[in-house]
């Protein structure tokens, strides 16, 4: 009797999150969102960490108009939710004559995000590096921008890779915010087939592909971590 | 006559940070050649002294001529100038991400715009002089201080400066480190370079110090020759801590 109530809750479960013929129908659909989600994170990545490294080396230059104008944006685009962003993104700058598609719109605004974080560490990383390393590259007639480029910035990044693997990975997962203007990620093909099929299988479905999908990226995150540290002298 | 002119001169040199005054008004001048030791008292201002001779600290007041060239104005290429420049730091400070290699040739190859080849050329025979060829691809990491102390020597040597400055060489090592560094000080001085040390190695001071300078509250209270310094001062403050230090 007791047998027969555990089965069918199993039973149960797996029509609620495992129907086969739904997986078989939504999988191509899935797919296509890993393939959307998969360009958005690696535009994000590019330039959300290019554009911080960027930002830090401007203000390293320690010009203080700049380095006011980085700070406040910075700091804004680091405590305003990135939905907030993506919607004032997607439906307010069209009133002001700038049409920008949803792809578009999540990328820009995951990138800015990624972006000032990326900058805070990297320049945290810059300060960090002891003032010894700065002198002797001076002494030997390297410039500022040189000492900067060749000797400051490779150690910096060195002890920044941890923080910012850690901010990429919680960063590139905001991708599915993208799913609120109609960006066709993991996110939103999994709810879209959801409300079709009135069942849970779709949503599980995009839980197994982000999984698939991050699950990399955490492991190589810490490889790189490991490859990179290195003694210090 | 060119050995009459100084290669290296301090003229009423002062430098403040913020309220406190470190140099009170220093002059002081190095002929080529010549190996002078900064003795004094920890505070007297020796390190930023030694750090207004290429800049690292930029003086209040006064002027640091080097070689005819005035450091402290504006107008002076201070990249070109800090070359001729060799500094060799209390912390090493070498590059700790690039090889043995890669921290001698770096400045070669970006400043003084030697190709790859000649760069890593000089990087060898300086190594050589220093006795550390066979570390050439090692990381700093994999050196004792002595070593990285060594390879920080030959960095600066390989700029072909014409004066070296030496900020406490020796004060991070080991004392059975300390030898193998003052022995590539004493090969320089028999190779005619032109040294300006701090430091607290009096033995190796009086042995092989052309002058001895004292500091003491951001002046020189005395110079002369180690003799004079040592057995023979003439000056209360250096009578104090001379004895101090020898007892």
């Amino acid at each position: 009797m007791s047998d027969k109530i555990e089965f069918d809750r199993l039973a149960q479960f797996i029509e609620t999150f495992f129907r086969p013929d739904l997986i078989r129908e939504y999988s191509g659909a899935i797919g296509h969102g890993i393939i959307i989600t998969c360009e958005i994170a690696f535009l994000v990545v590019i330039t959300g960490i290019a554009t911080g490294l960027f930002l830090a080396i401007i203000r390293a230059y320690n010009i203080k108009i700049l380095n006011i104008l980085i700070i406040i944006s910075v700091d804004i685009l680091r405590s305003l939710p990135p939905l907030v962003l993506i919607l004032l993104f997607y439906f307010g700058l069209p009133l002001l004559g700038l049409n920008m598609s949803s792809f578009i719109v999540l990328w820009l605004v995951l990138s800015f995000v990624l972006a000032a974080f990326a900058e805070e560490i990297f320049w945290a990383g810059i300060l960090s590096v002891r003032q010894g390393q700065w002198e002797a590259a001076r002494s030997t007639g390297l410039s500022f921008g040189q000492s900067l480029i060749y000797i400051v910035i490779p150690q910096a990044i060195r002890i920044t890779i941890a923080p910012l693997t850690n901010r990429t990975i919680a960063i590139t997962k905001n991708t599915a915010l993208g799913t609120v203007i109609g960006v066709s990620e993991i996110l939103n093909q999994a709810s879209t087939a959801q409300s079709f099929s009135g069942n849970a299988t779709p949503l599980m479905m995009g839980a197994l592909a982000y999984i698939f999908l991050f699950i990399p990226v955490v492991i190589i995150g810490r490889w790189i971590e490991t490859k990179f540290s290195w003694k210090r002298a | 006559m060119q050995s009459a002119k100084p290669i290296l001169e301090a003229r009423a040199l002062k430098k403040s940070f913020k309220d406190l005054e470190v140099l009170k008004g220093i002059d002081f001048l190095i002929m080529p050649q010549e190996l002078v030791f900064i003795i004094g008292p920890s505070g007297s201002g020796k390190s930023t002294l030694l750090r207004c001779f290429n800049r690292l600290e930029l003086p209040s007041e006064g002027s640091v001529i080097f070689d005819g060239v005035d450091l402290v104005s504006s107008n002076t290429d201070i990249n070109a100038t800090r070359q001729q420049i060799g500094m060799v730091f209390q912390q090493f400070n070498l590059y700790p991400h690039l090889t043995v290699m890669r921290n001698i040739t770096l400045a070669l190859q970006k400043v003084s715009k030697k190709d790859a080849d000649e760069a890593k050329n000089i990087a060898n025979q300086v190594l050589k002089q220093v006795d550390l060829e066979e570390k050439i691809n090692a990381y700093p990491s994999e050196l004792s201080g002595g070593q990285q102390q060594r390879v920080a020597i030959a960095r600066a040597m390989a700029l072909k400066p014409k004066v070296m400055l030496f900020d406490e060489p020796t004060s991070a090592l080991d004392p059975e480190l300390v030898g193998s560094v003052l022995q590539v000080i004493k090969q320089l001085r028999k190779s005619g370079m032109t040294m300006v040390v701090v430091s607290h190695e009096m033995r190796f001071a009086r042995e092989a110090a052309d002058r001895i300078v004292f500091m003491c509250d951001g002046l020189i209270v005395e110079e002369g020759s180690p003799k004079q310094i040592f057995d023979h001062p003439k000056q209360v403050r250096t009578q104090e801590f001379v004895s101090e230090i020898t007892r």
